[in-house]
Formats: C-alpha cells, sequence, structure tokens
C-alpha cells in the first residue's frame, strides 16, 4: 500500500515561501509526474514527502498516517537521486543490499532479494563492481536497484534521467515505467521535462511557482490547460499564444492554438472563425516525419505550425495559416481557462 | 537546509570546538590588554600598579620598537620578494614538460619540512660559517674575501634562510594553480597569435593573481612572527640588527621580564597582523561562497 | 591532451628543473652528508663532498645520549596528542559545519580562520603565566594543549573543505536506506572521508612537529621536543656539527618522508581550500 496525501504543505527558508500551500491526493499503485520550471519548487516538495526537509506547515499522510513528524528512515519510502548517489565505497552489492542491512535483515534474506533485484536490472556480472567502474546507464540502475529491495510504500525519483544522453535516456524512460508497472508500487516522479512527464504518468502535476496550477492525466492536461501556464509548460513546440484584437473577437484577453492544429496552406475559403493568417516562414524545419513552421505574421509575431510529413516549404515563402477553431483555448484576464 | 534533528545534532556536534578556541582566543587576549595597563615585572613581585597607557608610550617610544618594526618589514618584504618572484619563476619551470617532474618536485619542497631551528643552524654553520663554511669556501676558491655572513649582513643572512624556507610553500602554491589553468585557454591564445611573453602576461598572470594574493596574506602572517630563526642564529643581534618584533616581545617577557611591556607590544603585534588578517579573510570568505 | 614540445626543449627544461631542485635541496643534502662525516672532516677546508672517510659514529654518538631518544619520544607524543585531540574536537565540529549548516556557518569558519592569524607573541605572556601559575611550563601536556588549541583551526578547515566534498545526496540516500545518523557516520561518512582524514591528520603533525614558537618558549628539558633539542646546539661552546648534522638528520627524516607523501594536501590544508 501507498497512498501519499498532502495537506496544505507548506515550506519556507526564510522569509521565502518555496511551497505555498499544496494539497495533492496520490492513489496507491499510481505514477505521478511532479513537472514544473526549475525553481517551481518540485524537488522541495519531494524531499517534503521523503522528510529531507521539514514542513513549515500542514500534513504529510502515508495510507492515512500522519509522516510529518516521522524522520526519512522510518517512512518507508526509497528515493532515487539526481546524482544517484551511490556509496563510492561499497560495491553494487554493498549499495543495493545496504538499506536491507539497515533493517537488519537476515543476511540469507539480503542476499536473496539483492540477486532477484540485480536478476531484474541486469546488473547481475556488475555485482562485485564498484560504482566508478560503471557507465552513467548502469549506476543509473543500481540506484533503481537499491530503490526497490527495500518493497518500499512508494518511490521517490528526483529527475534520475537528467544526467544520461538522450538515446539511453529513452530506454530507461521505458524500463523505469515497466518495472513501476510490473512492481505495482506508487511512484512519485520529478523532472523538468514535459515529454518525460506526458509519456511517464498516470497523472501529472504541473508545479510553478511554489503553487500546483493542474493535477491531472496528461491527456487532461494537453487538451484541457487549465491556465496560460500549463497550456505553455505542456506541449512541444509551445502552444501559439495570441492576444489583441484577435483575442477579443473570440471574447478572451488571450488565445492559445498548439502548432499541431494550425493548418498550413488549406484548402477552401476562411474556416469559421475567419481566423486565418498570412505570413513569411523565417525558419522551416525539416524532420522528415514533421515539418516545423515558424511563420510571421504582421501585427500577431511568430506563429509555430506543426504539418506532418514534409511539406516542401521553406525559409521566405509565404504561407496561409488556419487554426482549428475547435481547439482553440481561450483565457481571461487572469490567465485562466474561459470554458467553453 | 535540512531537518529540525540534524540542525539540533550540528550545534551540539559544533559546541565544542566552537567554546574551546573562543576561551583560547579570549582569555589570554584579555589578560595581554589587562597586563598591559599594569607595571608589572616577575622580578619584582607584588609590586604590580595601574599605569594607564604608560606601557605603551614606552614601548612605542623605545628605539628597539623603531627599530625592530623596521627589521620587520624589511625582513616580511624581502622574504615576501624574493619567495614570489622565484616561486613564479620554479613554478613555470616545472609546469614544463619535465624528465623525473616528481621527483624534481620532492627537492623544491623538501625545506617546507625541516624544522626551523634545523635549517637556521645547518645554515648558520655548514653554509655560512665565515671559516668553515661552503660558501666561504667557494668564495676563496674564486679568489675572493669571504663573508661573515652573520656579522657583516645579519639580516640579510636570516632573510636569505627564511626565504629558502618558503619558497617550496609559495612554488608549490602557484605550481597548483597554474596546473589549474585551462589548457584551451592557453591554446585560445595560441590561435589568437599570442607568443610565449603574452601569453605569460596576459593569460598565466591574471590567473596567478588571486594564488598570488593568497601566498603573499599567509607568509605575511607567519613572517611577521618569524622567531625559530632569530633565537638560534643572532639572538637579535647584533645590538638589534636582527631583532623583529616578534623577537622584540620576548626578549622583554622572558629576558627582562618585563610583563606590562611586553602585553602592549604583543597588542601592538595583534593589531598589525588583524589588518593583514582583515584581507585575507576576505579572499577566503568570498571563495567560500562559491 | 598532450602538449607537442620539442625534444631539445625537453631537455633544455629537464636540465634547468633538476639544477633548480637540486641547489634548493643542497643545505638538506650537504647536512646530510656531514653527518657522515668526522668532526674534523666536517669543519674543514676545503670540504669533501663524496670522498671522505664515512662513518656512523655521529649516529651512535646521538643515539647514545640517551636524551636523544627522549626528545624524539616527546615530539612524536606531542605532535601525536595534540593532532589526534584536535582531530576528535573537529571532526564533529566539521561534519556539522559542512552537513547541517546554519546561516552562521560562514562566519564561523571565518571567524575561526581569524584565531589562527593572532600572533602567538601576542599571547606568549599570558600563555606563559599561566603556564607558571598552574606548573604546565615543560610538561608534555602544556604542549599537547597549545599545539592542539593553535591548530584546531586548520584542522576544523582541512577536514571541513573534505567534507563539502562529499555528495549531501549520499548522506541523504543513506537516511533514506533507513541508516539512523550514528550508523550513516559510520557505514558512510567515515569511509568515505577517510582519506581526507588521513592527509589532514598527517599534515597537522607536521606543523606540530616543526612548532617552534611554544616548543622554545614553554619547555626546557622534561618536555622538550626535537626543536629545542636541536636549538640546543646553536650554544657556540664546542663545534660539533657533524653530531648536530645527524641529530638533524634524524629529527627531519621522518617529517620529510611524511611530507613528501602529504605534499598534494598541502596546499589546500595551508591556503584554507582559497587554492586547489
Amino acid at each position: 500500500m501507498g497512498r501519499i496525501t498532502l495537506e496544505g504543505v507548506k515550506k519556507s527558508f526564510g522569509a521565502h515561501d518555496i511551497i505555498k500551500g499544496a494539497d495533492l491526493e496520490i492513489a496507491d499503485g499510481s505514477f505521478v509526474v511532479f513537472v514544473g520550471p526549475s525553481g517551481c519548487g518540485k524537488t522541495t516538495l519531494l524531499r517534503l514527502i521523503a522528510g529531507l526537509e521539514d514542513v513549515t506547515g500542514g500534513r504529510i499522510l502515508i495510507d492515512g498516517a500522519d509522516v510529518t513528524a516521522v524522520p526519512p528512515a522510518k517512512r518507508g519510502l526509497s528515493m532515487v537521486f539526481q546524482s544517484y548517489a551511490l556509496y563510492p565505497h561499497m560495491s553494487v552489492r554493498g549499495n543495493i543490499a545496504f538499506g536491507l542491512k539497515m533493517a537488519g535483515r537476515p543476511r540469507e534474506e539480503i542476499a536473496r532479494k539483492v540477486e532477484g533485484a540485480a536478476a531484474i536490472l541486469n546488473l547481475t556480472p556488475y555485482l562485485d563492481r564498484k560504482p566508478r567502474e560503471l557507465s552513467g546507464g548502469q549506476r543509473q540502475r543500481v540506484a533503481i536497484g537499491r530503490a526497490i529491495v527495500r518493497e518500499p510504500k512508494a518511490f521517490l525519483f528526483d529527475e534520475p534521467l537528467s544526467n544520461l544522453d538522450a538515446a539511453l535516456r529513452v530506454q530507461m524512460r521505458l524500463e523505469v515505467t515497466r518495472l513501476q508497472r510490473q512492481l505495482d508500487t506508487t511512484a512519485i516522479y520529478v523532472t523538468h521535462d514535459q515529454v518525460e512527464a506526458m509519456t511517464m504518468a498516470d497523472r501529472i502535476v504541473v508545479l510553478n511557482a511554489g503553487r500546483i496550477e493542474q493535477y491531472g492525466t496528461p491527456l487532461e492536461l494537453y487538451e484541457h490547460p487549465a491556465n496560460l501556464f500549463v497550456a505553455g509548460f505542456i506541449g512541444s513546440p509551445k502552444m501559439n499564444f495570441v492576444g489583441g484584437r484577435t483575442a477579443a473577437a473570440l471574447d478572451a484577453t488571450t488565445i492559445g492554438v498548439r502548432p499541431e492544429h494550425v493548418a498550413v496552406n488549406p484548402g477552401g475559403a476562411d474556416g469559421a472563425t475567419g481566423l486565418d493568417w498570412v505570413g513569411t516562414v523565417s525558419v522551416a524545419e525539416h524532420l522528415g516525419s514533421d515539418t516545423f513552421l515558424y511563420v510571421e505574421v504582421p501585427e500577431i509575431g511568430t506563429i509555430t505550425a506543426r504539418g506532418a510529413g514534409e511539406l516542401g516549404i521553406k525559409a521566405g515563402d509565404s504561407v496561409r495559416l488556419r487554426p482549428d477553431a475547435a481547439r482553440i483555448h481561450r483565457f481571461d484576464a487572469n490567465g485562466n481557462t474561459i470554458s467553453a | 537546509m535540512a531537518t529540525q534533528q540534524t540542525q539540533t545534532l550540528g550545534r551540539m556536534l559544533l559546541a565544542p570546538a566552537v567554546v574551546l578556541l573562543l576561551i583560547w582566543m579570549i582569555v589570554p587576549l584579555a589578560m595581554t590588554i589587562y597586563f598591559s595597563l599594569l607595571s608589572y615585572n616577575l622580578l619584582n613581585p607584588g609590586m604590580e600598579r595601574f599605569v594607564g597607557l604608560e606601557n605603551f608610550e614606552y614601548f612605542l617610544t623605545d628605539p628597539a620598537f623603531l627599530a625592530s618594526l623596521r627589521n620587520t618589514l624589511v625582513l616580511v618584504g624581502s622574504v615576501l620578494v624574493i619567495t614570489i618572484v622565484l616561486g613564479v619563476l620554479v613554478a613555470l619551470l616545472l609546469d614544463q614538460a619535465i624528465v623525473g617532474r616528481s621527483i624534481v618536485r620532492l627537492m623544491v619542497i623538501a625545506p617546507f619540512f625541516v624544522m626551523p631551528t634545523v635549517s637556521a643552524l645547518v645554515w648558520k654553520n655548514l653554509l655560512m660559517h665565515p671559516v668553515s663554511g661552503l660558501f666561504a669556501w667557494i668564495m676563496s676558491s674564486l679568489g675572493m674575501q669571504p663573508i661573515d655572513w652573520f656579522a657583516e649582513y645579519p639580516l640579510f643572512s636570516i632573510i636569505l634562510i627564511v626565504a629558502w624556507q618558503w619558497l617550496p610553500f609559495a612554488a608549490l602554491i602557484l605550481l597548483t594553480a597554474l596546473q589549474s589553468l585551462d589548457e584551451e585557454q592557453k591554446e585560445a591564445a595560441l590561435m589568437d597569435g599570442a607568443g610565449a611573453f603574452s601569453t605569460f602576461f596576459y593569460i598565466t598572470l591574471p590567473h596567478l593573481a588571486r594564488p598570488i594574493t593568497v601566498v603573499i596574506l599567509i607568509e605575511t602572517i607567519f613572517l611577521l612572527t618569524v622567531f625559530a630563526e632569530i633565537f638560534v642564529t643572532t639572538g637579535g643581534g647584533p645590538g638589534l640588527q636582527t631583532t623583529n618584533i616578534a623577537f622584540l616581545i620576548y626578549s622583554q617577557a622572558l629576558i627582562q621580564y618585563d610583563v606590562g611591556s611586553a602585553s602592549a607590544g604583543g597588542l601592538v603585534a595583534v593589531v598589525i597582523a588583524n589588518i593583514l588578517a582583515f584581507f585575507l579573510v576576505r579572499i577566503v570568505g568570498r571563495n567560500l561562497e562559491a | 591532451m598532450a602538449r607537442r614540445t620539442s625534444t631539445t626543449r625537453t631537455l633544455v627544461t629537464t636540465l634547468a628543473a633538476w639544477l633548480v631542485g637540486f641547489v634548493i635541496f643542497f643545505p638538506i643534502l650537504w647536512m646530510i652528508l656531514a653527518s657522515f662525516k668526522t668532526e674534523l672532516e666536517a669543519f674543514s677546508t676545503p670540504p669533501s663532498f663524496l670522498f671522505f672517510h664515512w662513518t656512523l659514529e655521529n649516529y651512535a654518538t646521538v643515539q647514545e645520549r640517551s636524551d636523544y631518544l627522549h626528545h624524539a619520544m616527546n615530539s612524536l607524543l606531542i605532535a601525536g596528542g595534540s593532532t589526534l585531540i584536535a582531530l576528535l574536537i573537529a571532526v564533529p565540529a566539521a561534519w556539522s559545519m559542512a552537513f547541517a549548516p546554519t546561516r552562521r556557518t560562514k562566519d564561523l569558519l571565518l571567524w575561526m580562520l581569524s584565531t589562527k592569524m593572532l600572533p602567538p607573541v601576542g599571547v606568549l605572556v599570558p600563555i606563559y603565566l599561566i603556564f607558571r601559575d598552574f606548573g604546565l611550563l615543560d610538561s608534555r601536556f602544556g604542549l599537547i594543549a597549545v599545539l592542539c588549541l593553535g591548530n584546531l583551526p586548520i584542522v576544523v578547515w582541512m577536514l571541513f573543505t573534505y567534507f563539502k566534498e562529499i555528495p549531501k545526496d549520499i548522506l541523504e540516500a543513506a537516511r533514506m536506506d533507513g541508516a539512523t545518523i550514528g550508523k550513516e557516520l559510520i557505514h558512510v561518512l567515515t569511509p568515505m572521508a577517510v582519506p581526507g582524514i588521513a592527509s589532514t591528520l598527517l599534515l597537522n603533525f607536521i606543523l606540530a612537529w616543526n612548532e617552534a614558537f611554544w616548543t622554545l618558549n614553554l619547555s626546557t628539558s622534561e618536555a622538550a621536543p626535537l626543536t629545542v633539542f636541536i636549538a640546543s646546539y646553536s650554544s657556540p661552546e664546542g663545534l660539533f656539527w657533524a653530531k648536530l648534522s645527524a641529530a638533524s638528520t634524524l629529527a627531519i627524516a621522518p617529517i620529510l618522508i611524511l611530507g613528501w607523501f602529504s605534499q598534494r594536501q598541502l596546499v589546500r590544508g595551508l591556503t584554507f581550500g582559497a587554492v586547489k
């Protein structure tokens, strides 16, 4: 079991409010990702749950029991650090076994569990090596192995993949997700990478400046962002925002439309919105599978458009852009979404 | 940035060191200040009386003070110049491709590990003795009149010994700093068409500015209180020619047993050292932020 | 990246470096040579460099004079004792400042540094009087206490800079793994800090061994370490250069060897981490 509840959790360092009151209910077995720009408080929130920092106010409950004052060692959670934080003087075996040893488990149980974890993570040949003799990916696996042997109530991951190269990151992303499903253990995962958040999470917590902006499934966040911040943070390339008269025409202060919902050189006349934009392509990125166009539209600014496949358009070309009327997001003066 | 529990523990663990150092600093200093206001000679116990700032007046106007201040400044200044100029040269040399660099390094660093009394006596007797010293032999072999170093150039002799002891320190620190200089920076300068000299003046020397400052400050703190080298060679003489402030205070305290005057002198030394310490602490403190 | 250098250049720099190294090392070498000469040869002009009558007589004489061993033992006890005690006080303090820092930690560190900058002559009088009144003059205990306190700031600083390099993450990982603070210290921190603690120990042992202000002023015979013993050769009566050299060689040999091992840490220790 690993149901984690936050009730009005606050954290300040001196006069600085890092977490301004967080309420959250994380269901047992779910994979929750905290995402946000650097300095948004996501790592602090994770460390509060871990018990590595004291809360300034509010309560933290695990399976209904208040653990706010319980030291980290007694919370039954395990953590994978960004730097992996492997014990450099211990072998891989020693690293994975350390938590069990601290818990005073019998020797044969420790041996069995370490072997088991090593087998799952393909670490068996390296059990007697020291961390410095391992590659980045292998170190990452050891850190995960150390977390899983203790059969914790929840895993806490603090940007665990950020030190890996791009290809390895994608592979480990899959492995972590698969492992979590297999073990059916609650996981809280901190990242600044919204792609990681979208691909791994059951539910995402978007944090900004110490506040939870939105809590929902990846698709909810994508399709119904609660406000400008979430709309701009989730999705790549970033959503286009347009203000001024264009927005006012739709009874909004700002409107947003994702690049993939902007049609390039559409056929037919102006659509229902009457919102066709004409501009000059300043940069065209050809990925093969997609084409990204950065179009300078007079009086509106740069609009990003994404077309499937190769569009055969190059910089300097003039193009007509048409946002999909059904997928335009409208925001009020406070940046909150105006529901349709 | 940690939990309450570790904070409390931290304070408990810190306490012994802080308390001991506080006592070590405050008690003797307070006593020095107190003694400096008394007329107090160990040879006349029971005759202590309050004299206000008379000791300071006496100490500061004593010709011996001015002589020793001058000697201190000459000693510190000369040793600094010698060790830093030679230290930079030695460091630059050792930074080159050298066969057996580690052995050369060991030879260069060795004098720093020799206890002051040993180096002073070895230099005084084996090297600088006017009749049987090696220098005397070299000079007479070259047809020159051997020099009686400690009689003719007493302060210079002390400077030579102390500079020999501190050259390794300067060289080692500057070498360490040189080795931390980014090779790519030098290569970039090379690509920009800089020759060896311009590279040294525009890249290397600015890079060494901070380590040189550190060397100056640390050496100064130690050099202000050079004692053993004088104690075993000249005993401050001839006359006052090699008496520095540290030695003057020592002789007033433990030879003339004039506690009051020695304490006043001690406080003068503290003030001089503190002026320098102020700058060093600032440099180290700035480094601590990074 | 290896710099390309010509063979001639390497030859020239190598020769120059060896020459410089030799000149700097020469006084020590000359002393070692003199220790193997007879008193007459040591004093004779022209001096003989290698072709003299090599003898171990001086070492035998120095050893026979039981006071040499006595003073060597004092050096060992005073340097070793003061270093160990300083370490016992400093390890917890440095741990605290490195891993549980508060807003005042930086000021505290700088304050400790500034106590080291207090010139010893400034407090010579009170320390001498305290020692006299408590019967600590010429006692090993007194010297151990003074040298311990004198070097404590350096010990704390060195340990602090070493501890600082241990990633905080690793200690937190241990905490998450269920280690108590005690177990964290024993199983994780100490093994990782051993190299740093060892070099701190070494450097401070060297500094204490060579300390020649307090030892000269506070001890005369009973507790006198080698610094004081060697200084007694400065008296003008009789010329015992060969014996002085033998005694000096014995006094500096262990430190020279320890010092050569610790030279890399030396820079950091003596500059309080300002140069790495």
